[in-house]
This record gives C-alpha cells, sequence and structure tokens, in this order.
C-alpha cells in the first residue's frame, strides 16, 4: 500500500474534519482539573470561551473527577456556559463515564448536544433504555466499541459491535444514522507487545468499513492514546498523532478529540520518522517498533513544545525564525524577532510585506493540503496579528517623524449609496495602505452625509467614491453638489465599473470646483494620491485635469449626437419572421425556485476571464495562465482561488438560490406584456424596452428586444431569473478583513461574482434545455458557453440592451425574487447581496445582444409616457444614454407651456 | 388531519385572551361561585374562566370557529402547575386542562361536517420561568425551576389535554428552547406509559428584531433542538407581526423537514399595547406566505380577532400548502446556532479516479 506518495490531495481532507475541544476535558487537562477542583468556576469557563476562539466546534465537557459531585459540577459549569452567547453559540458534548452526570448534563442545555459515550458494555437493555434517552432529550451520540465481552481491538469486532449498535439504534431506539458517532477505540501501538501492532491500522480499516457499509454513521475518536508508548517523547508522539490522522481521515474518520498543543504540521516530520511511524502505525512491517525505537531517542527534545526553546530553529536567520514561528504558531519570541527583522528592514511594511507573508503563505499551502489542521491555522492567525500588531506604531511613528509628508496621508474611501459593490474599491485600498497610506473605509452603501461627515472628522486628505452601477453616477454626482454647499475643498476621487473620465468630466467636475479626478484603476490610484497630496505637485495636476475635462466636456457640448427618429427607428424594427415561424412552447410555465444550489455544479461553468480582470490580469482564460508576463501571477492567483474553492464547496460557505420564471407574453410595439393564463386573457405585468436609434442601414436593424416576443395571435412566451450565490460572501469577506486579510477579502467576493454568474449561465442552459426545452439536445462545452453559441439569450437591467435599471422591478415582481432568493433591491436598483444576476430569458433564434446605444428625446419622452412615469425621472435613470442634453428638453417644455 | 394538511392550508383561531378582555370580566366573575373565598387575588387568570364563566369562552370559541377556523385552542396557555401557583391554584392545573380540553371540544364537534372537520389544539404556554436564564443578573448560574420540575408540570398538563380529548398538543410562544425540551420530554414520558399521544406542535418566538429567541437561538437552531419531537408542524407565534416574522419563517421553511405553521400577532404594540394591525392587512401578509410556499398552517396571535381569522382563511383559501421537504440526512447540532456536519466524501476520490 503506497500511502506516502498520494499527498497531493486537493485540499478538502481536514476541511470536512469536525474538530471537538477538549480543554475543558479534567480527565485530558490538568490545569482544567486544577481550577475544577478548586471551584473556580468563572476560570474554568474562561477555558471554554479560549476553546471558541481557537476554532473548537464543539465543546466537550467532561468533570470525571473522583473528589466531585460530578452533577453538581456539570449542572453549574452548563448553567454558565448558557450565560455566554459566545462560548454557547457552538453545540456541546456532554461528556463522561456516568450516565448520571450526562442526565444532568442533558437537563441544562438548550441546544441539541451530543452524549459521550453509551456502548454495549452491560448488553442491550441498559444500551436501548440510555439511547431511548438520549433521544427524549434531543441529543446525538457517541457510540463506543465495546459489547458484553469488551473492548474492540480488531477491525472485524469494531465493526460488528458497531454493526449490530447501528442496527439497534435505528430499528430500536429510533435514531436518525447520521445523529450518532461510532468510536472505534484508538489504541496504543509500539507497545512490545506483538498484539498491540494492528491496532492503529484496525481503527483505519474500521473506519473505512463503517463508512462504506453503515451510511450516515460518524466516525470519532481521541487521537492521543495511540501514542502513549511515547510518553515523554514529544516529537515522536506529534509525529504519531498526524500521521495517524492524516490516514484516518482519509479513510473516513470525521471527528475527533484533538489537542492542537499535540499535532505537528504532517509535511514538517522528518522524512525517515514518517516512514517509520507509518510503518509502526499501517503495521507494514514486524520490525517496525523497534525500527522506531532505534531512531527515537534522537528526536526527544525537538517536538513542539521543545521548538519554543529549540536552540537549533533560534539559530537561523530572522526570516527563517518567523516563518517557522508563523507555522508552529508560536507566539513566544515573535515580538522580539519582529522587531529584530524591523531593524534590519528599509520599512517596517517591508517585514509584512516580505518574512510575514511568506510564513502565512506556507501555512495556507499546508492547510489546504490537509497537512495542518484548522486549530493550528488559528494559532497561525494569531502570531501574524501580534507582528503586526508589533509593527503598527512603528510604521505610524513613520508617518509622523517623516519629513516627506507629501507621499503619506489619510484617505477616505465609500461605495455610494444604493450600491453594494466594493471588490474594486477595496482592491485600491489595499494598494494605497502598501503604499503607506492610511485608508478609512467606510464600506458599501453609505450615504453622502455620513461620507462628508466622517471626511471631516478624521480630516482626511480625499475622498474616493466608488459604485459599480450606472445609479451610482448620480450618488457621486450628489456626493459632489453636497461637497459644494458644505464649503468643503478636499479632493474628490471617482472610480468604478460604470465611471468614467468622460461623464466624470461632464457631469462631476462641474458641481465640484476644487477638483475632480477619475481614477481608471487601482495601478494608477497611487500616482494619483501621491500628486494630489503633493504640495508642489497638486496645483498643476488639477489644472491639467480640469484643462482635459474642460476639453472633454465642450466636445460633448457640440449639440445633440444625431439620432435616428423613433418612428423611422420603428419602421425599421427586427423582423421576427413570425409568419414563417412558432415560437416553441416551453416544458413548464410558472416560477420554479433552487435553493443551495449544489456548489460543484456551478465551479464548472466558472467564467475565469472576468475574474482575473478584477484583479487586473488583462488576458483571455486559459491562455493567461502561459503568458510571458502575467503568466505566473496569473497562476498564482487561479491555484490561491481555486483554493478557495475547494473549501467553499467543503465547507459550504456559500448557499446558492435561484428562481425562474416562463409566462405567456407577446409584444405590443416595443413593450412585451406578461399574462397570468394561458388564454392570454390576464395581464400580470408590462416589460418596457428600449430601441436602438443609431443610424440606419439596410442589413441592420434597430433592435429592441420587444422584436424577439412576437406579436398578439401568435403565443410566445419569455421568462426571467434572478439568482445569488447566497449573502454569505459579504460576511465572510467582511470577517477576513477585520482580520486584516484584504487578500481573501477580495478573493471571496471575486469568487462569489463568478460563482454566482456561472449558476445564471447554468440555469440558462437548464432553461433551454429542460425547462423550456426548446434546445433539448444541446451539448456545448464551457467554452462555447462562454462564446455563448447557443440560442436565446438572457439580458440583464441596467446592461446594454436593456439600460434602465428600474425594470428589475418588474422582473422581480414576477419572480417574487426577494421571498425565493433573498435578494433585494436598493434604492438605485442594485441587487444585495452584490453577488447576484437577474434578467430575462428570450427563445428566438435570431435573439442576440446589443446596444440600445444613445436615445432621443423623442423615444425618452414616448417611453416615460408607456412607462406613466416624468420624462426628467427616466432622464435621471437613464442619464449616460440620452442623446441630448436634458436641461434643453426641460427649458423647450418651460416655453411650449 | 395529516391528509387535509396535505390538501390545504389549515387555519388556527386567534387571540384568546385579547377575546377575554373584551369581555372585561372583574375580579368577581373569575372567582365565580366556586373561588368566591379564594386568599388571593385571581383577576387576569384568564384560564381560570374555564371553569368560572365557561360561556365567555364557548363564545369566543364559537366566534373563531364562525370565521372559518379549522383548529381552535383550548384556554390552557397558563394552565399549568407553575403558572397557576401565583394565584394559590397549583392544584387545579389538570382540572383546568381537562375542562378546557372539553369546552373546546364540544364547539368543534358541533361545527364539525364530514367535508370540514375541526379540530382542537390543546395549548401548553411557557410558563412564567426559564430554564436556561438565570432570574438573577450577579448570579449567571442561578435558576429559579429546574428541568425536572418543568417535566412535571408539562406532564400534567398534556395528560389533562389528551384526556378532555385535544387532537393536537400545541407547545407554543417557546421562549426557552430547554422549557420546550421539558414538555417534549414529558409528552414523550406520556407515550413511553403506553397513552395515545396526539401529534405535536411546536410554536417558538422570535422576540425581537435580532431574529432570535428570548435564549439567544437563530430559527434554525430553535429547530435543530426540538426537531427530536418529529413533530406534526414546527413555527414560530407572538412577539411579532406579520411583516417582521416573515424573514423567520423563511428561514424555519428552508430548514425544517416538517410542516410550518405561523401566527404572529396583529401587528407591533402600539404605544398603549394595542394592536392596529387591519383585517386586511394580516390576511394580506399571511396570504403572501401562503402564495410563496412558506406554510402549511396559519392563525393569529396576540391582537387577532374573529374578523382577522375571517380574512386570514379567505386569504389562504385555495392556495397550495408548502410541500414538506426530504428530510436531511445529515449531522445537526446547536447551541445558539445550528451545526450541521459537511457532507463527507472518501478523499482522493478524484484522484483515483483520474
Amino acid at each position: 500500500m503506497e500511502t506516502t506518495g498520494d499527498r497531493g490531495g486537493r485540499g478538502v481532507i481536514s476541511n470536512t474534519f469536525i474538530n471537538v475541544g477538549e480543554r475543558t476535558n479534567v480527565t485530558g487537562s490538568a490545569r482544567f482539573r486544577k481550577l475544577i477542583t478548586a471551584g473556580d468556576f468563572p476560570a474554568a469557563v474562561e477555558v471554554a470561551r479560549h476553546q471558541v476562539e481557537t476554532g473548537a466546534q464543539i465543546l466537550d465537557v467532561n468533570l470525571d473527577e473522583g473528589l466531585l459531585d460530578s452533577e453538581r459540577a456539570m449542572t453549574t459549569f452548563l448553567n454558565l456556559l448558557a450565560a455566554e452567547p459566545d462560548i454557547s453559540r457552538i453545540p456541546i458534548m456532554v461528556d463522561s463515564s456516568k450516565w448520571t452526570v450526562i442526565e444532568a448534563g442533558l437537563k441544562c442545555i438548550q441546544g441539541k448536544a451530543i452524549v459521550n459515550s453509551i456502548s454495549l458494555k452491560e448488553g442491550e437493555a441498559p444500551f436501548l433504555e440510555q439511547a431511548r434517552a438520549v433521544r427524549r432529550f434531543g441529543a446525538a451520540v457517541v457510540v463506543m466499541a465495546f459489547d458484553e465481552t469488551g473492548q474492540a481491538d480488531t477491525a472485524d469486532r469494531k465493526f460488528e459491535i458497531c454493526q449490530r449498535s447501528y442496527e439497534l439504534l435505528t430499528r430500536k431506539a429510533g435514531f436518525d444514522p447520521w445523529d450518532f458517532i461510532f468510536d472505534p477505540n484508538i489504541f496504543a501501538v509500539a507497545t512490545g507487545i506483538a498484539e498491540h501492532n494492528d491496532y492503529a491500522n484496525a481503527f483505519i480499516e474500521a473506519t473505512r468499513r463503517i463508512r462504506t457499509e453503515l451510511p450516515h454513521a460518524h466516525v470519532s475518536g481521541g487521537v492521543s492514546n495511540i501514542s502513549f508508548s511515547f510518553r515523554g517523547n514529544d516529537p515522536v508522539r506529534e509525529a504519531m498523532h498526524s500521521a495517524f490522522l492524516y490516514h484516518a481521515i482519509r479513510a473516513g474518520m470525521d471527528m475527533g478529540i484533538v489537542n492542537p498543543g499535540q499535532i505537528t504540521v504532517y509535511d514538517d516530520i522528518p522524512e525517515e520518522l514518517r516512514e517509520r511511524v507509518e510503518d509502526v502505525l499501517l503495521n507494514r512491517r514486524d520490525d517496525a517498533t523497534e525500527r522506531l525505537l532505534e531512531i527515537a531517542d534522537k528526536y526527544r527534545g525537538k517536538g513542539e513544545a521543545q521548538k519554543k526553546s529549540d536552540p537549533k530553529w533560534r539559530e537561523a536567520p530572522v526570516e527563517e525564525r518567523l516563518k517557522h514561528a508563523l507555522v508552529h504558531g508560536i507566539t513566544d519570541f515573535v515580538i522580539e524577532d519582529t522587531e529584530e527583522a524591523r531593524q534590519k528592514a528599509e520599512r517596517p511594511l517591508h517585514v509584512i510585506e516580505g518574512p510575514l507573508m511568506d510564513g502565512m503563505n506556507v501555512v495556507g499551502d499546508l492547510f489546504g493540503a490537509g497537512k495542518m489542521f484548522l486549530p493550528q491555522v488559528v494559532k497561525s492567525a494569531r502570531v501574524m496579528k501580534a507582528a503586526v500588531g508589533h509593527l503598527i506604531p512603528f510604521m505610524e511613528a513613520e508617518k509622523a517623524a517623516s519629513g516627506d509628508d507629501s507621499a503619506k496621508g489619510k484617505i477616505l474611501m465609500a461605495t455610494v449609496k444604493g450600491d453594494v459593490h466594493d471588490i474594486g474599491k477595496n482592491i485600491v485600498g489595499v494598494v494605497l495602505q502598501c503604499n503607506n497610506y492610511e485608508v478609512i473605509d467606510l464600506g458599501v452603501m453609505v450615504p453622502t452625509e455620513d461620507i462628508l461627515d466622517r471626511a471631516i472628522e478624521e480630516k482626511v486628505d480625499a475622498i474616493g467614491l466608488s459604485g459599480l452601477i450606472t445609479p451610482s453616477l448620480d450618488r457621486m454626482v450628489e456626493v459632489a453638489q453636497e461637497m459644494t454647499r458644505r464649503g468643503i475643498t478636499l479632493p474628490l476621487l471617482i472610480g468604478g465599473a460604470t465611471t468614467s473620465k468622460k461623464h466624470t468630466a461632464i457631469r462631476i467636475a462641474p458641481e465640484y470646483e476644487p477638483g475632480v479626478v477619475h481614477v481608471d484603476d487601482a495601478s494608477k490610484a497611487v500616482g494619483v494620491v501621491s500628486r494630489l497630496l503633493s504640495e508642489t505637485h497638486r496645483d498643476d495636476f488639477l489644472a491639467e485635469t480640469r484643462a482635459e475635462q474642460e476639453k472633454l466636456s465642450s466636445a460633448a457640448d457640440r449639440g445633440d449626437r444625431p439620432v435616428t427618429p423613433l418612428a423611422e427607428a420603428r419602421a425599421n424594427a427586427f423582423d421576427g419572421g413570425w409568419e414563417s415561424y412558432t415560437p416553441p412552447e416551453p416544458a413548464m410555465t410558472g416560477i420554479r425556485v433552487f435553493d443551495d444550489y449544489p456548489l460543484e455544479e456551478l465551479r464548472e461553468v466558472i467564467d475565469w476571464t472576468p475574474f482575473f480582470l478584477t484583479w487586473e490580469l488583462r488576458g483571455t482564460y486559459p491562455a493567461i495562465l502561459h503568458d510571458n508576463v502575467r503568466g505566473e501571477a496569473a497562476r498564482d492567483l487561479f491555484a490561491a482561488a481555486n483554493a478557495m474553492l475547494d473549501r467553499i464547496e467543503a465547507e459550504h460557505w456559500f448557499t446558492p438560490k435561484g428562481v425562474i420564471g416562463i409566462w405567456p407574453a407577446n409584444s405590443i410595439g416595443d413593450d412585451i406584456e406578461v399574462y397570468a393564463d394561458g388564454a392570454r386573457r390576464k395581464r400580470r405585468a408590462v416589460l418596457h424596452t428600449l430601441r436602438q436609434q443609431g443610424a440606419k442601414s439596410k442589413d441592420r436593424a434597430n433592435h429592441a428586444l420587444a422584436d424577439f416576443i412576437a406579436p398578439k395571435g401568435i403565443p410566445d412566451w419569455i421568462g426571467g431569473f434572478a439568482v445569488t450565490s447566497g449573502p454569505e460572501a459579504h460576511e465572510i469577506a467582511a470577517r477576513f478583513k477585520k482580520d486584516g486579510n484584504d487578500y481573501d477579502a477580495i478573493m471571496v467576493s471575486a469568487l462569489a461574482d463568478r460563482l454566482a454568474e456561472a449558476f445564471a449561465e447554468r440555469l440558462h442552459a437548464r432553461v433551454r434545455r429542460e425547462f423550456w426545452g426548446y434546445a433539448p439536445d444541446e451539448m456545448l462545452s464551457n467554452e462555447e458557453l462562454i462564446r455563448e453559441q447557443y440560442r436565446g439569450i438572457r439580458p440583464a437591467a441596467g446592461y446594454p440592451a436593456c439600460p434602465d435599471h428600474t425594470e428589475k422591478r418588474t422582473i422581480f415582481d414576477l419572480l417574487d425574487a426577494e421571498a425565493h432568493t433573498g435578494i433585494h433591491l436598493t434604492e438605485s436598483f442594485a441587487m444585495w447581496p452584490g453577488a447576484s444576476v437577474s434578467g430575462l430569458y428570450f427563445s428566438h433564434p435570431r435573439a442576440s445582444y446589443f446596444g440600445v446605444g444613445r436615445l432621443g428625446r423623442d423615444q425618452v419622452e414616448d417611453y416615460a409616457r408607456r412607462k406613466g412615469v416624468a420624462p426628467s425621472e427616466i432622464e435621471r435613470w437613464l442619464g449616460s444614454n440620452l442623446g441630448y442634453r436634458p436641461d434643453q428638453r426641460q427649458e423647450a417644455e418651460r416655453r411650449s407651456a | 388531519m395529516a391528509r387535509a394538511a396535505d390538501a390545504r392550508i389549515l387555519v388556527l383561531d386567534g387571540a384568546m385572551g385579547t377575546m377575554i378582555q373584551g369581555y372585561k370580566p372583574d375580579e368577581a366573575t373569575y372567582r365565580g361561585e366556586r373561588f368566591r373565598n379564594h386568599s388571593r387575588d385571581v383577576g387576569g387568570n384568564n384560564e381560570l374562566l374555564t371553569l368560572t364563566a365557561p360561556e365567555i369562552i364557548r363564545e369566543i370559541h364559537q366566534a373563531f370557529l364562525d370565521a372559518g377556523a379549522d383548529i381552535i385552542c383550548t384556554n390552557t396557555f397558563s394552565a399549568n402547575r407553575i403558572s397557576q401557583a401565583d394565584y394559590g391554584l397549583a392544584e387545579i392545573a389538570h382540572e383546568l386542562n381537562v375542562a378546557a380540553a372539553r369546552l373546546a371540544r364540544e364547539g368543534a364537534d358541533a361545527a364539525s361536517t364530514p367535508e370540514r372537520p375541526r379540530w382542537v389544539a390543546g395549548a401548553i404556554g411557557p410558563t412564567n420561568r426559564t430554564a436556561s436564564i438565570s432570574p438573577d443578573v450577579n448570579d449567571p448560574g442561578f435558576r429559579n425551576i429546574t428541568f425536572d420540575e418543568l417535566v412535571e408540570a408539562y406532564g400534567e398538563s398534556a395528560r389533562g389535554l389528551i384526556e378532555g380529548g385535544v387532537d393536537i398538543l400545541l407547545v407554543e410562544t417557546v421562549f426557552d428552547t430547554l422549557n420546550a425540551k421539558a414538555a417534549i420530554y414529558a409528552i414523550e414520558l406520556l407515550r413511553d406509559e403506553g397513552i395515545d399521544v396526539p401529534p405535536v406542535i411546536v410554536s417558538g418566538t422570535i422576540t425581537d428584531r435580532s431574529g432570535r429567541t428570548l435564549t439567544g437561538q437563530t430559527p434554525e437552531a430553535f429547530w435543530t433542538s426540538i426537531s427530536h419531537a418529529r413533530p406534526f408542524a414546527v413555527g414560530l407565534n407572538c412577539a411579532l407581526g406579520a411583516g417582521e416574522m416573515r424573514a423567520h419563517i423563511r428561514a424555519l421553511s428552508q430548514v425544517a423537514d416538517t410542516r410550518i405553521s405561523a401566527y404572529p400577532n396583529a401587528g407591533l404594540p402600539n404605544e398603549m399595547g394595542g394592536y392596529d394591525e387591519t383585517p386586511e392587512e394580516t390576511g394580506g401578509s399571511l396570504g403572501e406566505w401562503a402564495r410563496s410556499g412558506l406554510v402549511n398552517i396559519v392563525g393569529g396571535c396576540c391582537g387577532t380577532r374573529p374578523e382577522h381569522i375571517a380574512a386570514i382563511a379567505e386569504a389562504v383559501e385555495g392556495v397550495a400548502p408548502r410541500k414538506v421537504p426530504a428530510r436531511a440526512a445529515r449531522l445537526r447540532l446547536s447551541g445558539l446556532e445550528m451545526f450541521e456536519a459537511p457532507a463527507w466524501r472518501r478523499p482522493g476520490t478524484e484522484e483515483d479516479a483520474a
């Protein structure tokens, strides 16, 4: 069996392992026992809190101490825990060898707990009685592989007892099989007794059989028993624990009591030691124990505990020491090492960017490969925090003391009200911070007043606004106007996907005299900010910018863009060929809801090119991976993205939700009527579409989406959809950010966006194949899907074919999208959560995407009338599509009135 | 009843307390003949009216039946030993439950037709003590009630309700899930005695906009904690109006593999402690929930009158009930939040396949 060779797992292994915190167990922790026997419950509660903070997912509580009234102690301790929301957040494992103590514990727990443990030791009758009692309390239960004849030690016996327990629990005690956890006994190996040689192997083998033959049951165990014979030799014990876990988890062990202080990093085990440890654990040769003993002494004093004081690692260069401390979660020397590194480095920031980030990257890789476990990673993060915490005062002092103030300052950043998109803003923030600017990030959906109040309060040097959707452009204008009104003179930076130099020049700059600068991408941010904050360069730069803006503005000012009159554009509408074409009848009408859509299915259809663009790596996937310049960065990024996707999938970070609908519909001019019934008597909604008014040409129609739907009299249908990868990405990103991990914060948001797009793509494919079913045999590769080589389109409101964001409201109402997906629309019609996509489905074989482009006054007035709102309202939402100046229309209106 | 619940959305009745207040009973009414010389004031002990002014309770049941309720609830919200002890009436707890169940039974039977049967739900309130919270802020480990005392009190109430002939046991207004677990435990003990225990509905209370129960659980954690009762339905009632409750019902309906019940208050209380939501508003909200496939059983809590129930019944008429999802075959645990074991797949399967 070649087990050491296949270590290149995809990183899902350790991530499905449920970590039971065991420091609140008097039999496992001398310190906790001391606190409990001394009656120091407040300190004992702190031990529990520490367990939760260091990543325990379940809290094992064992108060089996001979000198104590354990029932009373259990009651007191659990009642105290119930008063601590930070601790009682997670489930409790009531652990005792005495049934009465377990019962006393269960009477104090409002949640669903785990009982540890029951067994067939006393026979079937008491076993069933206890099992039924556990069920009355609504707890899950650990079942030991123990029967009337004793503890099982061979794989066969372990499995047989578990199988017997399984049958009894499911058939006679009313248990669901996923509600119990088998503990097939981890016994010490390498004891010198030949019968013990196969104990580890037997556990692993029994685990494998349980997971295969006893569906849904879980497997757990107390790992430290395995190495009992090497008491006093921590390095060997740690190597044994890690190697054992590595193999047992692969066999199906998915829960366990693991003391983070007693495991090492699997890859850190020296080759020779690992081989001999695995020989013992897997019982690969008869002399395995002797061979391990031969070398065991050599490793004594080199374990995790000793690593703290081990002169060897302390002798390495400081960069190596920091890395070592991060990987091993040792905080003892981190301050002095960080200080040493700081003195060596040119600037404190370089310590973070250099050795500290290098160390964290190693930690990330090991965790991803299942060779480090969650508690270890949390310890690493703590070391990182301590190091950064030490550097912050120096970075601040550097800023304060530095005579060169021109290149440093405080920037306030915010995504404007009504908009939820912040990936770009976060990237700019990180870039600025790396260049030693202080960034105050107010987050998303920030009202104008809050932006300006904080700017004044914090005495910032510049304000940066971000937004992705078109209505945000108006919010930015509003901020500029308000700054003028309040007499603020700070430079205003504008960025985000829909912003442009031109819009900034025409709409924003005229509202704010002190200076508005458009920033195309993050890489330019530093240059712009440094010039804006430099006393010597500032005036020249602003004058230059202003001149450029005036040029752009006056070029646009030279009157209206010529547009084709609406009547002529309509005469040149797209011809659906309705006399010879019958629209396909859908397989379903009405709506269909998708809750918690499988992530693995979405992952397959991710379009990666925009992902790289988010990170400002321009190029087409997969070619970009082999690009001469960007290839390496792209590959690293791609690997990091996939590592995170592994976790998103395995740990179920997101709950994608979606809804689709297909309804009877017909076009009436440029509108689409949606009907409640097949007979098309009851109108449910009207969708309004806009028509291209570009110059006419014989072979190019002036498109409107309504052209793709048959006119009244010919049955046709339209579809709609709204999907989201779920609200979790926002919380997770916020958490990463709070921990100072901007990289992962951006990564998780970018991936959430991609998954939402993939979800839209996936459902569209299923609509074509199943739900509408007009292309049941469609078989396209992901590349072909990305190139849209299929029949039908799914345009979204707010995008070129349908630039009016307010149409989203109608689509959402038809789908009842808020209720079914949790997506809601902000006052600017942005979707929250940000990683959401919505739109319409058209089935016409020649339906294609197009851009509506410039709109004439005639169409805006006509459209406003059809929607029943004032033309000025339409002008507000479609500002960037207007082919004329709205003030001129309004002037004309006044004159004629 | 299960068959009926598969076919349509069932309607529960409205607020017993609000209706009783409408009669403005005085101390003498509460006492009646039997408790004329009782040593303590009993005004406000609504459950006592079952014995001393049964005609009021009968009329209220009738009003809700006329309004279209499929299920009426017994006047037993506080008819347990622990709550009644405040009036010095702990010893009549059993009697109160039997009598209230019979009163409701008579009403429901009289209104039943073969096409349209009516049912009686035996209300089991939360008592006025919490098993998970200390009443003394300086001593968080202290409790003024034990699990065993709750089991005893709930067992007595449930036994009385079953004797009186209820069709459902409704463990309602659950502020503290540990109290509800004691009720479930007590009911399971009755079952072990060989008593024919009717189906159970467990209805929690999200106390405010935090979206948590009084004891801090999310709706998902609440469901996980009581799912072992394998209830006929799980749901929420009280504290919130329909507007505030919707998100939590939705959360529950996403995790619970049983029917969903919901009976919100008639909005949030106004400054005077009254409820202003009109029947049209309440009916409109619950109708929308029904059309969104969120619910199987609906009704009203504080402030809802027969007019509200009629509006609700009309709003859900003909709307298909929520489809009960398949069981989630996953180990779920809970503290204040739900924990779900990740899906396990044999590591290395992909590599092996490649």
